[in-house]
């Protein structure tokens, strides 16, 4: 089992260590998930996502691999600019989905989820044969990623920093010092509140510095530790999809609700034609998010969905929303029953429980 | 892990507190670390004639969903009304956090339920 260098610190929290991506992860600390999910929404909270994938993409044919296996359009890019985009197999399933970062002309990183690392890495590699002025390389042992994340974060990040954080734009990133140690500020997250993402290198007392860095100042703002647990409830409430769950190989990006991150118009690249198919015929069915009419039933990942005792779906993700307190979920329907207001049923413990497909995100 | 003397426990890490004919059930401390935040009980019949081990309700957690079982038969005679803040099993697993209470049938079948003592060695305490 894998450690990241951050391990004793979760330890030393009281987190519950679970398995995760190859790696030993804190699923939540003793405050419990919903105490972390309300730290976050209304103070700061640090994660731990150092199994998160990094690759660095150089090369003069850089930008052309990125364009030919991501569906963004990454020419729209600066140094500077994230942008958050997927691969797709030849048959238009989902490879994953990532972050794009222009760092400078010819110079990109490409953050991966921890789970398909190498995967993805097999999948750039092969496509990066095609192409001859461009180097691929795998990073994610050597970057420790820190995502800060909450209303308190500008109040806890701005002391150890002389980047005005308040000039990022979100999607946005500076290299910079922070705490003293160079590191990438990214103005992304997976929570849907304001927040950044800090990349770094270096080893434990590099990352014992972060740490004591951001307690002293985050102290008086409530900083505390998130666990994995709280993370999905986080993300699950803003309608962001999770690899595994919600997209994969089996799903493509117009049923999942990622056309809006997918470019035809920028020109051919790998499944470009089976997703404008798609695009052009429609759909069959869509990702929707759906919300409990009652509050006995919390949705988990395999209930399925029912229409008059029928099966509908399956759901994808499910949790209790603690901003709403009721069970919210996200499932594929035929596109028939995706429309918002479609009362439905999540069948659970033999017995039905009402449910309404309602918009995303959830709040 | 605070495990309680005085109370009976089972195998699926529920407590019973025995006065005269009436069981008092809940969740041990262990239970409740594990589910973490509870968020509803739901128990659809509160007057149900159970045999033991009968499946009595559901309570849902942030991560997970565990059942119910009727730690010894009889009928129900009390569910304590907690929904509105169902935090309290986590809060107050042996007091306030108590789940239902069961008139018993045979309060020979008490014997069959660990001890303080065998329910430690059984969560390898």
């Amino acid at each position: 089992m894998i450690h990241t260098i951050f391990h004793k610190h979760h330890t030393n929290a009281g987190a519950k260590m679970v398995q995760f991506a190859g790696f030993e992860m804190p699923i939540q600390y003793p405050t419990g998930i919903l105490e972390e999910h309300r730290t976050v929404r209304n103070a700061v909270g640090v994660f731990d996502v150092s199994h998160m994938g990094e690759f660095e993409v150089t090369g003069t044919d850089a930008l052309a691999l990125i364009q030919h296996i991501t569906l963004n359009d990454a020419s729209k890019l600066v140094p500077g600019k994230a942008q958050y985009s997927a691969m797709c197999f030849d048959d238009g399933g989902i490879v994953d989905d990532l972050l794009v970062y222009m760092m400078s002309e010819n110079n990109y990183m490409l953050v991966v989820n921890g789970a398909n690392v190498t995967k993805d890495l097999a999948w750039v590699t092969k496509h990066a044969e095609m192409f001859p002025n461009v180097s691929v390389v795998d990073a994610s042992n050597k970057v420790n990623l820190l995502a800060v994340q909450g209303p308190k974060s500008p109040d806890t990040l701005q002391p150890l920093t002389t980047t005005p954080l308040s000039e990022i734009p979100y999607y946005s990133f500076v290299e910079t010092e922070l705490a003293g140690i160079p590191m990438i500020v990214s103005r992304t997250g997976y929570t849907g509140e304001m927040g950044f993402e800090l990349y770094f290198r270096g080893d434990e007392a590099v990352a014992d510095a972060v740490i004591a860095a951001l307690w002293k100042e985050g102290s008086a703002h409530g900083i505390a530790w998130i666990g994995l647990g709280a993370r999905d409830t986080l993300r699950l409430e803003k309608g962001y999809c999770l690899y595994g769950n919600d997209i994969d190989a089996t799903t493509n990006p117009i049923e999942a609700g990622l056309g809006w991150i997918t470019k035809l118009a920028k020109g051919d690249f790998v499944a470009s034609d089976v997703i404008a198919a798609v695009k052009g015929e429609g759909a069959k069915r869509k990702l929707v998010g759906f919300k409990m009419l009652t509050e006995k039933l919390i949705p988990r990942v395999g209930y399925q969905l029912q229409l008059d005792g029928k099966e509908i779906g399956k759901t994808t993700s499910g949790n209790i929303s603690p901003g709403l307190n009721v069970g919210i979920g996200m499932a594929y329907v035929a596109t028939e029953y995706a429309t918002p207001g479609t009362l439905i049923d999540v069948f659970a413990r033999n017995t039905t429980f009402p449910a309404e497909v309602v918009k995303m995100p959830f709040l | 892990m605070n495990v309680p003397e005085d109370l009976k426990y089972t195998k699926d890490h529920e407590w019973v507190r025995v006065e005269g004919n009436i069981g008092t059930v809940g969740l041990t401390e262990h239970a409740v670390g594990e589910l973490g935040d509870v968020v509803y009980v739901d128990i659809p019949d509160a007057t149900a004639s159970l045999a033991q081990g009968d499946t009595f309700g559901t309570v849902e957690a942030v991560k997970t969903v565990a059942d119910l079982y009727a730690p010894v038969g009889g009928t129900l005679t009390e569910v304590n009304p907690i929904n509105g803040a169902p935090d309290i099993v986590n809060r107050d697993p042996y007091g306030d956090g108590w789940l239902v209470k069961i008139e018993m049938t045979d309060a020979g079948e008490l014997d069959g339920l660990m001890s303080a003592a065998e329910y430690k060695a059984h969560t390898g305490q």
